[in-house]
């Protein structure tokens, strides 16, 4: 009797758990600090894709940590299409076979619907006078960045230093590495995410500067209140290009390829490119972005291919085991 | 000096001062990392009004969440009650060989780190191994997918139920059920009709151990998710999610909701606490008594 009913309980469990029929469902698998866009970017997707095909589209997300997230979908995960913050993490899957190695050329703009850049967060009135990359590294000025090991955020954040010292008049690769080696010696702490960072900054009160995205500054103001902080754009910084890709071998499988390319294509319409900007993004299309220039102060940029060749050589001349930055962060 | 002291007849001799600061001692301890900790959860759960809370828990993806957690428990439960009574009877009750190995495993999930034994399902059920490329191959979802969510659950939550219905077991020895098949029962009824009732409150308490662990894992279970919003986020994982979001009303209303399964197990643990002493005493009792007459 007592079984009967316990199975009986799983049966209406099992039911209830089963997810709502619909047309097409895809599954979006993305890094954490993307909820935000998605979150308004999918319903306008949806909407559009009815009224041109008079489908429904399902879409499911997943976020957690950027590298996290692609080792799942290497694992099995069966993401139709993802959308990381760093190309290195969609390499991964083009080793394993899931995306063809050319992803990248497929679409624009190097399959990066949208860019950012890395900025400095400080305390109100700037009390450290933090204005540059070289503020960074004076005596007395703790800097907040996260593990640039295990996320996105951090190795951005590395990289633009270290890009910045490099294409400084007398720069060089040796003169980055020391200057890189003075940066992470002013931070008290690596958090392991991106978000994790911001809640040391933010709630905790540590350190004097918060390296991270402008998109994620932003999400500050939102939630801390605009007063709270200061925003700081460096004289020249890393351009943050997070790209996306169809993941070839589930869309062939579950018959999902249409529906996921037209998913992305749309990141690039003007109501994606809109969306993104409302979100803090810099959108590549030139119409929005003129609408929203109060929104985005120009900045010199540089990406990681130009100043490291790509981004598979940089992770493996810096962040592999071993590597430039465990030799200069062991060195401590 | 009086002999009829009362104070000599005190368990303690320490002076009036010294106990009482011992004992406020461990009671400020206990405000401070169990208390304040409790509270602070409801107090961020309801920072910003009732209905904000409560629009946190209905959302659909918090329902999800909810669901998920106790369909998790239905199942991992059941599993490991049937497990954990056939186990703690095997080695309660009989010598056979290999039993301190069959020991030692029950135990292993005690020692294996959550994250460890999430990534062993990963190892064995990932789409890159023969195992997960078979199930694949047949349709069959196991990692990033509801079973693979409760396998990692009933991993980390096997050893209670057998762990503690062991040494009651033990302590009550095999003298009753003995008598009941010399009498003639089958061995189904001398279960049913002597073993169950004797082992009742343990295994309730042993039920209740793995059911507090199967809705609060975090570590095993975040491996194995693939944290799909609305489909495969367990109420500890929503909690991070929203944490994340910088959701804190709604972060704090989901982990409210465990604190609240949490204090009522508790309440329940308590309860069945008081019953095995009881019991525990009186199977101590009977056993003397019996060795009296023999």
């Amino acid at each position: 009797m007592k079984k009967t009913l316990s199975f009986s309980a799983v049966a209406v469990a099992f039911a209830l758990a089963a997810p709502a029929w619909a047309d097409v469902s895809l599954l979006n698998v993305s890094y954490d600090v993307m909820r935000d866009f998605y979150k308004d970017y999918n319903p306008a997707f949806q909407k559009a894709y009815k009224a041109r095909t008079g489908e429904t589209v399902t879409i499911q997300q997943s976020h957690g940590g950027s590298s996290k997230q692609a080792l799942s979908v290497v694992n099995g995960l069966e993401a139709d299409v993802i959308t990381m913050n760093q190309a290195s993490d969609i390499d991964l899957l083009a080793d394993k076979g899931l995306v063809p190695a050319n992803w990248q050329t497929r679409l624009a703009n190097r399959s990066a619907p949208f860019t950012s850049v890395t900025v400095f967060i400080v305390r109100k009135g700037n009390p450290k006078g933090v204005r540059d990359w070289n503020d960074l590294v004076k005596p007395g000025v703790q800097v907040i960045i996260p593990n640039p090991k295990t996320t996105g955020n951090g190795r951005y954040t590395y990289l633009a230093a270290w890009g910045f010292s490099k294409t400084q008049p007398g720069g060089s690769d040796a003169r980055a590495r020391d200057y890189v080696a003075r940066l992470f010696r002013n931070v008290p702490v690596l958090d392991a995410g991106g978000r994790a960072a911001t809640t040391t900054f933010m709630q905790r009160q540590i350190g004097d500067v918060l390296v991270t995205f402008e998109n994620e500054a932003e999400m500050i103001a939102r939630e801390f209140g605009r007063g709270s902080f200061e925003l700081v754009y460096p004289s020249a910084t890393v351009l943050v290009e997070p790209p996306v890709s169809v993941v070839d071998k589930v869309v062939d499988k579950k018959g999902s390829r249409k529906v996921a390319e037209e998913y992305l294509k749309y990141l690039w319409s003007p109501e994606g490119q809109t969306i993104a900007a409302q979100n803090y993004l810099r959108p590549q299309d030139k119409a929005v972005a003129q609408k929203f220039n109060g929104q985005f102060p120009p900045v010199k940029t540089f990406t990681v291919e130009g100043v490291f060749g790509s981004w598979r050589a940089a992770m493996k001349t810096h962040f592999a085991d071993g590597g430039v930055f465990d030799q200069i962060y062991t060195k401590k | 000096m009086s002999s009829a002291n009362p104070a000599s007849l005190r368990t303690t001799t320490e002076s009036r001062p010294v106990r009482y600061a011992l004992t406020a001692l461990a009671l400020a301890f206990v405000v401070l990392f169990l208390v304040i900790p409790l509270v602070s959860v409801f107090w961020e759960a309801f920072s910003k009004g009732w209905g904000l809370y409560r629009e946190a828990l209905v959302e659909p993806e918090a329902l999800s969440a909810i669901r998920l957690t106790l369909l998790t428990a239905l199942i991992a439960v059941p599993f490991n009650v049937v497990f954990g009574v056939a186990a703690a009877w095997a080695i309660a009750r009989f010598e056979f060989r290999g039993k301190s190995l069959l020991t030692t495993l029950i135990d292993l999930p005690f020692s294996v780190s959550p994250v460890v034994a999430g990534m062993m399902y990963v190892l064995l059920f990932g789409i890159n191994t023969p195992v997960g490329a078979w199930l694949d191959a047949n349709g069959f979802k196991v990692i990033f997918a509801v079973p693979g969510i409760v396998l990692a659950t009933v991993f980390v939550t096997f050893p209670f139920v057998a762990r503690e219905l062991i040494p009651l077991m033990q302590a009550q020895g095999a003298d009753e059920e003995q008598a009941a098949l010399v009498l003639g029962a089958s061995g189904w009824q001398t279960f049913r009709r002597v073993t169950l009732p004797n082992i009742k409150w343990g295994l309730l308490y042993g039920v209740i151990l793995t059911n507090a662990r199967a809705m609060g894992e975090f570590g095993a279970v975040s491996v194995v998710s693939g944290h799909i919003r609305g489909e495969t986020n367990t109420i500890p994982l929503h909690v991070e999610i929203l944490y994340n979001e910088y959701n804190f009303v709604g972060a704090f209303a989901s982990a409210s909701i465990l604190a609240l399964l949490a204090l009522v197990t508790l309440a329940a643990k308590t309860f069945v606490e008081w019953r095995m002493t009881r019991q525990h005493a009186a199977a101590r009792t009977r056993t003397a008594e019996a060795r009296a007459a023999a």
